[in-house]
């Protein structure tokens, strides 16, 4: 909403600078956008009145005008073409700054000397897209004689502050003049002057004009008036000003007056010529299904039965709140038109609006809301409007159909509760004084205010609504800050956060970067990570309107994401990555639509660079190992088509599969473009969170020293190390404390088929000294059981 | 006999003297000290000597081998110095030279950010509260009070999954989760994903992170709100931070304000950072409407509560001074070591 500040200051007396001002309408809630100084680098422009005009001797394009500004005659060159003999224009003299930087001296054009030059509305600084039409072109011819070198913004209101402000979506009535100036007199505690509006209404003929609403939920109120005799023509230059600073474009007196009363008091009008309208009577209706209708701009439009139009006893006239029609709009040729100033149902209006994908000024604030009592006093100022502008004469006739006339509300409040919720101390009187300046009437009663609220006021509904305008207009700066009080609340995270925190502190410190990644995938990411054609990963939840393709469905894995930023990352040459992700996966439930899916945290951990198998399996060790979670095992798979059939392994706490581990499939390499190795770890992060045990117990440090002995095992090479280790672990028995894999060896000293597998083992005794005997008892016991159980030999 | 005492003692000190190695000073201590050394033959010469030489002699042998003792100690100090410091001179790097490499890893800057704002909030008792990414438009938009031709309900705003069904929009469904589950006090933040139907540039993302926080009880004001909020912000933007409130309109509140924190880049004086107003966006926030609190089973005559949210994307980009939201999803590990 844009407001010129003198317009405004016609409604309200202002004092203050208009930064000042920007500052308290946005403390008082009317947001102010910015605030655009118009004209304000402009100086030397005067009204100048064009004596002759003279062919250039050396130019076709260019004439020599001589220009009299009161005091002087100036010769001007220009390649004008729009200028008369007679004319007044503004003219930039010598040493005059116009807009966009642009400066005037006296010079010479082709050998001509020229003083000055005659200025364009643009460059007095108005932008192009708000210039009328014929005045885009060329020299703007002033509308009427004004005294010869007097200031240009002495005579045109042009020099102007325009503050712009964001509206929300509760205060409709803001979107008007008078809105603005109702908020601007509450919050600098000024007061309001409402425009008189009075109508001479001098001609008695009657057209016997009829109005009948049918659509009564479309539309609550019409009223039409008369205007005949009307010349079409454009409006003074105060009016156009006015408009083109509030953003409008002058079009002709009728249209133009029909905005200004649109921009003053936010009530949207429409003209008809009455020429068109079918035995002088309006229908409101709604359309037809399948009633083919065609607006102004040309365009022919479907309509249906949910929409409301305006007919004459034939056939439709315009969409109601939202477009006329192009038969009936007003021309230069229209005598006599039909000024329409209704109230139709915002819902409808909205719905018809999106249906046909036509917004209009209109319709835009129907839907916002208008308050159905100003339709009366728009339809008068505008009337007035032609009256003075001498567009036309106005019938006394006139139609105001509203059955259901709009009341004032009226509500209890309690004061108490203002300051219970603000935290003041605002006396009763002060909160009355305040809704007052709001043109709501307050009046006590015990321990209530009684509010009457204007109809304008549709956000006033409850209690809490004044709350908000008591504390608005009293200030939130000057509301005190305080700590809440009352009960005891102990802050802080859960079990399963907490364990979240330490995960993630864990691999920062084995040099994981944390990554982010969208929670949507492309569905096409199961074929890319391989999945077999029954694996519940290609059962998505599916994004009615997505993006696109690639943003879809939600991820029922963090495995694509993960592998796109590693191939992003090694394609964009970055040598080495460890990264992980801890993020929610989807599942589908499998019945009800009502049913939210499963949300399952995850962790994926993915690296590249100097790694191999066991970095990223001394990496989950190391984690599992600073989560407490004990009994982690990994078992070989072969089977899982994401990953190398040769080089995976399933990760194990106990009997639950927590998570899968291992080097990236080929294939999968080649479909996400990664040059490099990659292994990647997927675990579930809420099992891993159930197995989680971080309140540990001490354990007194041991007394008594351990034995170490070294085992050197030649085995068949199919033997994996872990059938070796699961006999030391079973022979060691109590006296086992920690056996340490040091070294596989294969090669001449050992037979062909064969390694060789060395550990440490310690053993020790919490009590007392080991003897020899006792430990050697235990290797032996070892290296039986791997005889039998393994074929493995003690290595010579 | 004494003379041949003191001959020996000036021959050993001469040795000592000589001796450049621990070694060296060994050998010389073994051949006077030793089991078979000179000085230990002379002193077992000394049963042939009368009874009345034999303390004279025995007296002037201790001083003797007393003296050799402590030369010998003396040396032995020398020696082990320059040895050590030999070893230290042979032992000099180029300590100019790459440490060797270790990993530390980086958390990603939103979840850094997020984690900042959680310790405040959690510091002045707050509970962090999670909830679904995929939400009903109950919980999303008709408990929170919005009005059923709200424009963030189009299919152009917020992602369905089907009529009822969407990607949350704002972390505030977990405010009602946690409402009707729980009695007053009431007091959380609730941290998180959400989505919007936007597409990516270097301002909007269809993903981004909100925190929202709620705290009912009774007795709870306007005024409270302020100080929480203000608190907030001195801790995140430092302590000169001064805080405004400009009246607002949300569905979910009533009053609504908007709250703009003071820059922190030039505190208030205009830069390009804040774009010369002195003042940076930072949070919606108002005292939680009766008809939410109605919504979850709470009377608003007995409590009454505020409500606040702010997005985290925005806040972390501004901190860190990153210019393209889309930096944050690409995850650029050069991008990630830098926070």
């Amino acid at each position: 909403m844009l407001v010129p500040l003198k317009w405004l200051k016609e409604y309200v007396e202002i004092d203050l600078d208009v930064t000042q001002l920007a500052d308290d309408m946005t403390m008082s809630g009317s947001k102010v956008e910015g605030v655009e100084r118009l004209g304000k680098d402009i100086t030397g422009v005067v009204v100048g009145k064009i004596e002759s005009i003279e062919q250039h001797p050396n130019a076709d394009k260019l004439v020599i005008t001589k220009i009299n500004i009161g005091e002087e005659t100036l010769q001007i060159v220009t390649g004008a073409k729009n200028i008369n003999v007679g004319d007044y224009v503004p003219v930039a003299t010598h040493g005059a700054n116009l807009a966009e930087g642009l400066k005037i001296k006296k010079g010479k054009l082709r050998g001509e000397v020229s003083e000055g030059m005659l200025c364009s509305q643009e460059e007095l600084g108005i932008p192009n897209n708000l210039i009328p039409e014929e005045l885009k072109d060329g020299i703007w011819i002033l509308d009427q004689p004004y005294p010869l070198g007097v200031n240009i913004f002495d005579v045109v209101e042009l020099q102007d502050d325009i503050i712009e402000f964001e509206i929300t979506s509760n205060r409709p009535d803001c979107l008007s003049m008078m809105g603005i100036a109702r908020e601007t007199a509450a919050t600098i505690g000024s007061s309001l002057k409402y425009p008189e509006v009075y109508i001479k209404e001098e001609e008695d003929t009657t057209l016997g004009v009829k109005v009948k609403i049918e659509d009564l939920e479309g539309c609550t109120r019409y009223i039409a008036r008369v205007i005949k005799d009307v010349k079409i023509e454009p409006s003074p230059l105060w009016m156009q000003q006015r408009l083109m600073k509030a953003g409008v474009r002058p079009i002709s007196n009728i249209v133009d007056i029909t905005n200004y009363v649109m921009l003053e008091y936010g009530q949207p009008l429409h003209a008809f010529d009455i020429n068109y309208v079918e035995g002088n009577s309006i229908l409101v209706r709604k359309a037809k299904n399948g009633e083919a209708f065609k607006t102004l701009d040309g365009v022919e439009r479907q309509l249906d039965e949910t929409m409301t139009v305006i007919a004459d006893e034939a056939k439709g006239l315009a969409i109601a709140g939202v477009m006329g029609g192009e038969e009936s709009e007003i021309t230069d040729a229209t005598t006599t038109i039909l000024l329409e100033s209704a109230h139709f149902n915002k819902d409808k209006i909205r719905a018809t609006s999106k249906k046909l994908g036509l917004r209009t000024e209109a319709s835009s604030r129907y839907e916002k809301g208008v308050d159905a009592n100003l339709a009366a006093i728009a339809a008068d100022r505008a009337c007035q409007l032609i009256e003075a502008l001498g567009a036309g004469k106005v019938l006394k006739e006139k139609v105001d159909v509203y059955p259901e006339k709009k009341e004032k509300r009226t509500l209890k409040i309690r004061h108490q509760r203002m300051n219970g919720l603000l935290g003041t101390n605002i006396s009763i009187d002060e909160m009355i004084e305040i809704l007052k300046s709001l043109e709501i009437t307050a009046v006590l009663e015990g321990e209530h205010l009684i509010v009457t609220v204007p109809t304008f006021r549709d956000d006033l509904q409850i209690e809490a609504d004044f709350v908000e305008e008591i504390g608005r207009i009293y200030g939130f700066d000057k509301i005190p800050s305080t700590m809440a009080k009352g009960n005891i609340v102990v802050g802080g995270k859960t079990n399963g956060q907490m364990i979240e925190d330490i995960t993630k502190e864990g691999l920062l410190s084995l040099g994981f970067n944390e990554i982010l990644t969208y929670s949507f995938i492309s569905p096409k990411s199961v074929e890319k990570i391989n999945v077999s054609e029954d694996s519940i990963k290609r059962n998505f939840v599916r994004l009615l309107n997505p993006l696109g393709d690639e943003t879809s469905v939600m991820r029922t894995s963090l495995l694509p994401n993960m592998l796109e930023v590693l191939s992003r990352n090694i394609n964009r040459k970055v040598e080495e990555a460890r990264a992980f992700e801890i993020g929610s996966i989807f599942i589908p439930q499998r019945e009800g639509k009502d049913q939210l899916p499963y949300e399952v945290s995850n962790l994926v951990i993915g690296m590249y660079g100097q790694e191999d198998f066991y970095s990223l399996k001394g990496v989950i060790e190391g984690l599992f190992n600073r989560l407490g979670i004990s009994g982690l095992d990994f078992e070989v798979e072969k089977n899982h088509p994401t990953y190398h059939p040769g080089r995976t392994a399933n990760i194990l706490v106990g009997n639950h599969i927590v998570g899968i581990m291992g080097e990236l499939h080929p294939q999968v390499m080649e479909n996400y473009d990664l040059s490099k190795r990659c292994y990647l770890a997927e675990l579930d992060f809420n099992l891993m969170i159930q197995f989680t045990r971080v309140d540990t117990m001490y354990k007194p440090l041991p007394k008594y020293p351990a034995m170490t002995r070294d085992l050197a095992i030649v085995v068949n090479e199919s033997v994996m190390v872990k059938e070796i280790e699961k006999i030391i672990q079973q022979q060691g028995g109590d006296l086992l404390e920690s056996f340490q894999l040091f070294d596989v060896y294969r090669g001449n000293q050992v037979a062909e088929g064969s390694k060789s597998v060395a550990y440490t083992i310690t053993y020790r005794h919490m009590e007392r000294t080991l003897t020899d005997e006792e430990v050697n008892k235990v290797q032996e016991a070892i290296m039986t059981s791997i005889k039998e159980e393994i074929g493995g030999t003690l290595r010579e | 006999m004494e003379a041949r005492l003191k001959e020996l003692e000036q021959q050993a000190k001469d040795e000592i003297y000589q001796a450049n190695t621990s070694d060296e000073l060994e050998k010389v201590r073994v051949k006077y000290l030793g089991k078979k050394g000179e000085l230990t033959e002379v002193l077992r010469g000394m049963g042939s000597l009368s009874a009345e030489e034999r303390p004279l002699v025995g007296k002037v042998a201790n001083i003797v081998r007393e003296n050799i003792e402590n030369a010998l100690q003396e040396a032995k100090g020398e020696i082990k110095n320059k040895e050590l410091q030999a070893q230290l001179q042979k032992e000099s790097i180029d300590v100019t030279m790459p440490g060797k490499k270790v990993r530390l890893g980086k958390k990603h800057p939103l979840i850094k950010g997020m984690d900042e704002l959680k310790d405040i909030f959690i510091s002045m008792g707050f509970q962090v509260a999670q909830g679904p990414e995929v939400e009903t438009v109950y919980y999303n938009f008709d408990a929170l009070n919005a009005p059923q031709n709200h424009p963030s309900r189009d299919m152009s705003d917020t992602f369905y999954i089907n009529e009822d069904t969407i990607l949350r929009t704002q972390t505030s469904p977990v405010q009602v989760r946690v409402m009707e589950n729980k009695k007053p006090p009431i007091r959380i933040i609730s941290p998180g994903r959400c989505f919007r139907n936007d597409t990516p540039d270097a301002t909007h993302s269809p993903m981004f992170h909100q925190l929202e926080g709620l705290v009912v009880d009774k007795g709870i004001t306007l005024a409270d709100l302020k100080g929480t909020l203000e608190v907030f912000a001195k801790h995140f933007f430092g302590d000169q931070t001064k805080i405004k409130f400009r009246p607002h309109n949300f569905p979910f509140t009533e009053p609504s304000a908007e709250i703009d924190a003071s820059c922190f880049k030039c505190e208030g004086a205009g830069c390009s950072m804040c774009k010369g107003s002195g003042w940076i966006e930072l949070l919606g926030a108002g005292m939680v409407h009766p008809n939410v609190l109605r919504n979850c089973g709470i009377d608003p005559e007995v409590y009454s509560g505020f409500a606040f949210g702010m997005g985290i994307d925005r806040l972390v980009m501004l901190k860190y001074g990153v210019d393209d939201i889309r930096l944050f999803f690409e995850n650029d590990m050069r991008f990630l070591n830098q926070f």
